[in-house]
């Protein structure tokens, strides 16, 4: 076997490189992980310190049943507002995406390019009347109101999303069904909306993970400690005289598996929605 | 594109409407008209003029010759000058290397590198501050090892640092994003390209310049843009990682409008600096529109 030298090399500093870097990225995880599965003392001068290594689930368990803020209500809660977060907006979005994409009506050029707009909003430009709205409404420290709140919000980027999905589709179909008497409702429901269930899925994916991930309005809508979603308990467990990395670690794990695992079971779709939800036109 | 008869359109478009209008478009417009009264009357641009020159949002007296707070404004536009640049280079260098066909594995890095954008960024805050973390943390007890024991501190707690930890572990987070944007550009590029270059005699960097970045430059728009999205929105992470402290040091106007709304009560202030982020939020977004169109 003659491998040139100089391919043998590039071969060896390819490798080397892309591997460091893994490494490099994957060492915070490790620390979390090491941190949340051995006591405290052995991880409060370095989680890299292996002597003495002792396994114990101690933290998970103080994390998930903590006396002020357990994660299990936390997670539970996150639980409740995603899923209606996610579906609501999707029926929502896939029919205002539909007329965006097959319909010609006044204003639409104006009106699609104002949800562009809409996405690139900070939330900080609504919550200051939402919270009085709300609370006007008696929605304020309740779930629906968290709900209702990420339903709107994750629709200007559904629409869009799907405006572009919906217009990759062929047509021809549509108009043959047409053709045969169904009704625009009809057409959507039965022949568009099962040709798009790839954008579907990417679109839910994404949404389900960022509701799951978000911080920000629940921390503005949600003020009961009851009702705290699992994202807002985390900067809570922090011990009372010192930073108790082990609980701290081991909820943090418990928050982030589920977006990883929403991620590892739909990683095309994950991937597809990231990329087409960013780039297409 | 059909032209329909009848109101068709707008039933597709009612439900949308109807969540949109109360919930997202009217408390856009309250926040502008918020953003002009105080107390209930009409100032005009005093809460503007109050607002900017308050040292929480431009110190000019710190910036640049003191360390931080430097203000609110001035350490985002320092986070886009540091964190913009390095997560661009760092994704395309990242996506040209693991785009080489002798690397093994190059799909297991490229999920590890894209793990900071799938997990909550208020756990990614909150592992910044561990990495940080004098003790428990690996960046001091790098420096320590190296013998800069100035910087072998923890870094979420000192005025000096505090800032700069939140930026660099925002790298850590966000280079997924560019890294999988450059992948997926890199892979559209046709072979044929390649070749002929390679036919004409262009050596790699010319092949570089001259092939791959320009058919990348949509991408770099939509990188550049996003993040600079990013940047300028970014709250969780500074939240958890360092409160906006110490003493204002790592302040960011996401962070500051929740202060002025949840602390002080101040929703005019609030609604002031909520649009100040909305407005710099448009200078990228706009670019971004119009450079697809």
């Amino acid at each position: 076997m003659a491998i040139p030298r100089y391919k043998l090399r590039k071969y060896i500093v390819s490798n080397a490189l892309a591997w460091i870097i893994g490494i490099i990225w994957l060492i915070p995880f490790i620390g979390v992980l090491m941190a949340s599965i051995r006591p405290y003392e052995e991880i409060v001068s370095g989680w890299w310190h292996l002597h003495p290594f002792t396994i114990t689930l101690k933290n998970y368990i103080n994390a998930f049943n903590h006396p002020m803020f357990p994660i299990s209500q936390g997670l539970k809660n996150s639980l409740i507002i995603a899923i209606p977060s996610t579906i609501v907006p999707l029926i929502v979005a896939a029919l205002a995406a539909y007329a965006f994409a097959r319909y010609s009506f006044p204003i639409r050029h104006y009106l699609f390019a104002f949800i562009v707009f809409l996405m690139a909003l900070p939330q900080q430009m609504t919550v200051v009347p939402l919270y009085f709205l709300l609370r006007n409404l008696h929605m304020l420290n309740t779930f629906r109101g968290l709900i209702t709140v990420h339903s709107a919000w994750g629709l200007a980027w559904i629409i869009f999303f799907m405006r572009n999905y919906f217009s990759m589709l062929p047509t021809d179909v549509e108009e043959a069904a047409r053709i045969d008497g169904a009704t625009d409702f009809q057409i959507f429901y039965k022949i568009v909306l099962p040709m798009a269930l790839p954008g579907l899925i990417s679109a839910a994916i994404l949404q389900f993970t960022w509701v799951w991930s978000d911080f920000f309005l629940a921390l503005v809508f949600l003020q009961n400690p009851e009702k705290y979603v699992a994202t807002q308990r985390l900067p809570l467990l922090r011990g009372q005289y010192f930073v108790d990395w082990g609980i701290l670690t081991a909820a943090s794990i418990m928050v982030m598996v589920v977006p990883l695992l929403v991620y590892a079971l739909f990683q095309k779709y994950y991937i597809s929605g990231m990329i087409g939800w960013s780039t297409e036109k | 594109m059909r032209r329909p008869k009848s109101l068709t359109p707008l039933f597709f478009l009612l439900p949308a409407l109807v969540l949109m209008i109360p919930f997202v478009i009217y408390p856009v417009f309250k926040t502008i008209y918020l953003s002009f009264f105080l107390d209930g009357k009409f100032v005009g641009l005093e809460n503007y003029k109050e607002v900017l020159l308050s040292p929480d949002i431009v110190n000019l007296d710190r910036f640049p010759t003191k360390s931080p707070p430097w203000g609110a404004l001035i350490h985002n536009i320092v986070w886009i000058a540091i964190h913009l640049p390095a997560t661009v280079f760092l994704g395309l260098g990242i996506a040209l290397l693991l785009r080489r066909e002798e690397v093994k594995g190059s799909s297991i890095v490229k999920s590890i590198i894209f793990l900071g954008m799938v997990i909550p960024m208020i756990v990614g805050g909150l592992i910044i501050r561990f990495l940080f973390e004098e003790g428990a943390g690996v960046i001091p007890a790098i420096f320590k090892l190296l013998g800069i024991e100035r910087l072998a501190i923890t870094w979420t707690a000192y005025p000096e640092t505090a800032l700069f930890a939140a930026i660099l572990g925002s790298i850590w987070i966000w280079t997924g994003f560019s890294m999988l944007m450059y992948s997926a550009g890199l892979a559209s590029i046709p072979k044929d390209y390649y070749e002929a270059a390679l036919i004409d005699g262009a050596n790699k960097f010319q092949i570089f310049k001259n092939v791959t970045w320009p058919l990348l430059k949509p991408i770099t728009v939509v990188v550049v843009a996003m993040t600079l999205l990013w940047d300028l929105k970014i709250f969780d992470v500074v939240y958890v990682a360092t409160g906006g402290g110490p003493g204002g040091a790592s302040m960011v106007l996401a962070l500051k409008m929740w202060d002025y709304f949840a602390r002080a009560l101040n929703y005019n202030y609030a609604a002031v600096v909520a649009v100040l982020l909305t407005a710099l939020t448009l200078i990228p977004a706009l670019w971004l529109i119009r450079r697809r169109e």
